[in-house]
């Protein structure tokens, strides 16, 4: 469970079988139940107004005449949720974004909500609410809102992070620097030195269950919330928090997930809920519309990123620098520090030195995407790598492998990395048939390398032993992308017996001890984990059971294949127990057997990625389509392979849809001009060809099976490995995301003229 | 809100006529359900006209076919004579939404929606298509590039409902085209579109055309003068050229979410080369 544990190479017997998965049937029947699939007793509908502004003073709301409509039972605005936050910034900030308080900071902010016996009542209350708005100049683009003359957002935001503080309001929030060495040097030393500006525009994730939750607050302080989350005892914690109530006294319980990659990691309407029920006193349902899952959830950064560095003609980059601008929404957000800590990771430089600016825009909150802030980052340094290999004239691939990091280099960001598979994602695309797979008129190949941290944190999981010999996990992370399958797999593996015996279940806040999130790919690492420390408990009780059964003294009895064996001399003649043996006889051995435990676990173990990316471009119309693609990407140990592939599948597939047509489109009037899946393009399945995956599996020395989370990295790769097989095809540098038609047909006809 | 299904297209007239408010036909709902469930119309009385069985049917006769209102695109495509009279028309069609849409859209409803980008209009345009209008004064049959005035805006009277497209009888070596331009697959709305419909006399010199362009002005253009462009010749380089030339010249397209104005213009020209194209190998010219 540490670092001494040293991982000789294990033979599985579970642990990389691809079972089918336990929550498949319900799913694909349709009897699993999402976020708005539950109903409580009496429960109205919630609704929820939003302001058309981008940016405006809320001078006054009169809810009277919504308050008297027949069927209305609550009408909330931000005086029904006050500020308990009690200066903790982060939490005013869900506070304030769940509900405007003085001023409505972007199209779509929450005003003032309604609860109502049916639908149509709640729609005609919210126009009978009369919302008086003061509008003022508002800012949209990142490096508009990052000049001086920009309209300020917040009088009070004085840049942090730089010294002697500013003087001056304005809408850089925050400042940080990650690095070490001297770029200045470093560039002096190069042979060739590039320097661009790189813009990507704001893309949400794109999941399709949109948020929805039925909240229950009683007089008597206590509450109940059924939620499509991806962390049930983080929302708990806040919405008591947030409302007011004693956090043991409401009890969350999550949905089935229909897709979260970080967006669910954050409240957006729970609150409003609670708040409602609290003043109605019924439970109410609230659902997002697709219009207020764009306009109001949390989509990640657009920005502004400008990337220098310098090269050798040997390959040996000698400096990297970056400045990274990600705009955060109305509110503080570190999300241009996650785009400075990974931009250089993938590589050992000597001298390297990225800035991360938080910039104020009157656009949604910020909140995770996949990975997020890296894929923006490796859009801009991977394409720069990719030029400088052109200049020296050396395979895009071996540039990177001479610079590769590896085990004892200190990154770009701080830490010293342990073992990591950098390197070998990359001789393993090199070596790969589709690197030299011919290429016809308008395509163009192209490779990008892609970071994640991984996290680990606080888990806590038990083990239920059933009489017949059957086994239950329960774990506090939820499923989002087939947890339930590969936990099982564990289970199965530590105490020997078969996947099917096995069960695992999410349990809602009542059950089990506080767990972070399903994110920064934590899920199956930290449940894992836990899970294994649980069912050696719960081994260890078994042949302390099975001791009793037998008379013999509990060192004479190992675990093995799924059975205590009675060991050592005079014990031959004694058959193995199984499970199921022992667990019959557990009321007259000492009651139910179980295993619990709850840790931090530490050592998530760092994760790299290769790809390799070929599209074809038609050069009259600048349509682009991706026709093959290869994800290469190490997964530390693949529990279960086939929903491995399928992280690395889903994580390529939303970054190629970033890639080449998904972004927010912001009118002059500071309104989302494309709050819906016609105009806010993901790919459909027609878009893709299916998409290739080798996983390699460097093992985590953290963890007992090697085990790293696989979730996120496959997202960061694919902006830059599609520009640069634009770039390749071509011979113009993309440095627009999302490489739109237009985009792409312009940069050819510049292309033309210049030649020309 | 009132719903009313009427048996008969003089039931429905009377009952548009008489409508008080907002008053919306329903056809397949792929437009209608869809903006009324976003909150952006909500009618006072809706007329279902799938129960009008005239409605439901794909007629040959003499001047052609003549396509119901309540038709679905997939219906057409399965119209094995329609295909090979009129590809270019049902290949537009089927182009709509999606499988699970194509099974309730219908080329009157995507005409009547009145939008600029909508798939089957530029292809009925240039198929030469008339619109079978009937109303409190009886029956009018209307050119269907009449229909649409602006997006969202139709000629219609009040009272009138389209009842049918009449599509003409197919021509000896002729054949017409449609192609849009969509960033993705499927599952998406024209950014630029072109139709073609062509003739061709002895040589394969063509010797009537009509071209039509989508999602470039407020409403489908039918462009005479491209059709000009490539009358008496055989689609030669020189002929294409001229095509591409009058298309730009007639496109007046916007700067919006889906394209800019330079990049409509540019590829409007590029679909309708290639559509003549393809129409003039449909029509038997090599």
């Amino acid at each position: 469970m540490n670092a001494e544990n040293k991982l000789p190479k294990q033979v599985f017997r579970s642990v990389g079988t691809r079972p089918v998965r336990p929550d498949g049937v319900d799913k694909v029947t349709g009897r699993a139940r999402y976020g708005a699939d539950y109903d409580m007793p009496g429960q109205l509908v919630g609704r929820i107004l939003r302001s058309p502004h981008p940016h405006a003073t809320i001078k006054k709301i009169d809810i009277t005449k919504a308050e008297q409509l027949p069927g209305v039972k609550a009408v909330i605005t931000s005086k029904d949720l006050p500020d308990l936050t009690n200066g903790d910034e982060d939490l005013l900030a869900i506070l304030e974004n769940c509900m405007a308080r003085k001023k409505a900071y972007y199209d779509g902010h929450a005003v003032a909500a309604v609860a109502a016996v049916d639908a149509n009542t709640a729609k005609a209350a919210l126009k009978l609410i009369e919302v008086e708005y003061k509008i003022h100049k508002h800012v949209t683009d990142v490096d508009k809102a990052a000049d001086p003359k920009a309209p300020v957002l917040r009088k009070d935001c004085i840049t942090e992070g730089v010294s002697p503080a500013p003087t001056k309001a304005s809408n850089i929030a925050a400042q940080s620097e990650f690095g070490h060495g001297d770029v200045a040097k470093g560039f002096k030393q190069a042979d060739h030195i590039v320097e661009r500006n790189f813009r990507t525009e704001q893309t949400h994730q794109g999941y399709i269950e949109p948020h929805a939750c039925v909240a229950s607050v009683s007089p008597d302080g206590t509450g109940e919330m059924w939620v499509c989350t991806q962390g049930h005892f983080v929302f708990r914690q806040q919405c008591a928090q947030l409302l007011g109530l004693d956090m043991a006294k409401l009890r969350v319980t999550s949905s089935e997930i229909g897709g979260g990659f970080g967006g669910k990691t954050h409240l957006w309407l729970e609150p409003v809920a609670m708040a409602l029920s609290r003043k109605a006193n019924l439970p109410v349902k609230l659902v997002m519309t697709r219009e207020d899952v764009f306009r109001a959830s949390g989509p990640t950064s657009a920005t502004s990123i400008d990337v220098k560095i310098g090269i050798k003609n040997d390959g040996t980059i000698t400096a990297g620098e970056a400045t990274l601008r990600y705009a955060s929404g109305p509110w503080k957000g570190s999300w241009a520090a996650l785009g400075a800590m990974t931009a250089f990771a993938c590589y050992d430089l000597k001298n390297v030195k990225t800035t991360g600016i938080e910039v104020l825009v009157n656009r949604p909150k910020t909140t995770a995407y996949r990975a997020p802030s890296a894929p923006m980052a490796a859009f801009a340094v991977e394409s720069v790598i990719d030029e400088l290999a052109d200049k020296i004239d050396m395979d895009a691939v071996q540039v990177r492998i001479k610079n590769a990091a590896g085990e004892g280099t200190q990154s770009s960001y701080g830490p010293v990395y342990g073992p990591i598979g950098i390197g070998p994602t990359l001789e393993a695309a090199a070596s790969h048939p589709h690197m030299s797979a011919p290429l016809k008129e308008n395509q163009g190949r192209g490779m990008a390398c892609g970071f994640w941290f991984n996290f680990g944190g606080q888990s806590c999981t038990h083990i239920n032993i059933d009489i017949d010999g059957s086994v239950t996990l329960t774990v506090g992370t939820i499923d989002v992308g087939g947890a339930r399958a590969s936990l099982s797999l564990v289970v199965a593996e530590e105490f020997g017996i078969d996947y099917e015996q096995v069960k695992t279940v999410i349990g809602d806040t009542s059950t089990l001890g506080y767990n972070e999130m399903t994110d920064g790919s934590r899920g199956t690492f930290a449940s894992s984990m836990s899970a294994i420390a649980s069912v050696r408990k719960a081994i260890d009780e078994m042949i302390s059971r099975a001791a009793i059964m037998w008379d013999i003294p509990a060192e004479d009895i190992e675990w093995r294949d799924g059975h205590a064996h009675a060991t050592g001399k005079g014990h031959a003649n004694l058959a193995p127990l199984s499970i199921a043996d022992i667990a019959a006889r557990a009321g007259k051995t000492g009651g139910p057997i179980a295993g619990h435990t709850e840790l931090n676990a530490d050592g998530a173990g760092v994760s790299f990625a290769t790809h390799i990316c070929d599209v074809e471009v038609d050069p009259e119309t600048g349509l682009t389509r991706v026709i093959r693609y290869t994800v290469i990407q190490d997964a530390g140990k693949a529990v279960h392979p086939t929903y491995v592939e399928g992280q690395f599948q889903g994580g390529a597939t939303q970054g190629i849809g970033w890639a080449l047509n998904e972004e927010y489109v912001y009118g002059e009037d500071g309104r989302l001009q494309n709050p819906g899946f016609l105009d806010y393009r993901i790919p459909v399945c027609s878009d893709l060809p299916m998409i290739d995956t080798q996983i390699l599996e460097i093992p985590n020395p953290n963890h007992p099976y090697g085990i790293r989370g696989v979730g996120e990295t496959s997202i960061v790769p694919p902006l830059a490995a599609i520009g640069n097989a634009v770039s390749n095809a071509f011979g113009v540098r993309m440095t627009h995301v999302p490489m739109s038609p237009p985009r792409i047909l312009d940069a050819l006809e510049k292309a033309e003229t210049e030649t020309a | 809100m009132l719903y009313e299904s009427p048996q008969t297209t003089t039931e429905a007239v009377t009952l548009l006529a008489k409508a008080k408010g907002k008053v919306h036909v329903l056809a397949g709902g792929s437009d209608l359900l869809v903006r009324m469930k976003g909150g952006y119309i909500e009618p006072d009385v809706i007329v279902d006209i799938k129960r009008i069985k005239s409605m439901n049917a794909v007629k040959k006769t003499a001047d052609g076919y003549l396509i119901g209102a309540a038709v679905s695109c997939a219906q057409l495509g399965d119209n094995a004579a329609l295909v090979k009279a009129w590809p270019g028309v049902v290949e537009a069609a089927n182009l709509i939404g999606s499988d699970q849409i194509q099974g309730r859209c219908t080329i009157v409803g995507n005409l009547c929606n009145a939008s600029p980008a909508a798939d089957s209009v530029p292809a009925m345009i240039a198929a030469g298509a008339t619109a079978i209008v009937q109303g409190p004064r009886g029956e009018r049959q209307v050119a269907v590039e009449k229909i649409a005035k602006s997006p969202g805006v139709t000629s219609l009277k009040k009272g009138e409902v389209v009842e049918a497209i009449q599509l003409p009888p197919k021509q000896k070596k002729s054949g017409d085209a449609y192609l849009r331009f969509t960033p993705r697959t499927e599952m998406d709305i024209a950014v630029v579109s072109a139709a073609v419909n062509l003739t061709l006399g002895p040589k394969g010199v063509i010797t009537d055309a009509r071209v039509a362009l989508g999602a470039v002005a407020p409403k489908a253009l039918l462009v005479k003068p491209a059709a000009k462009a490539i009358i008496g010749s055989t689609l030669d380089d020189d002929a294409l050229d001229k095509l591409a030339a009058a298309c730009a010249a007639a496109c007046d397209p916007i700067d919006d979410k889906r394209g800019t104005v330079h990049f409509r213009t540019k590829v409007a020209q590029v679909l309708a080369k290639r559509a003549a194209k393809i129409a003039y190998q449909r029509a038997g010219g090599k």
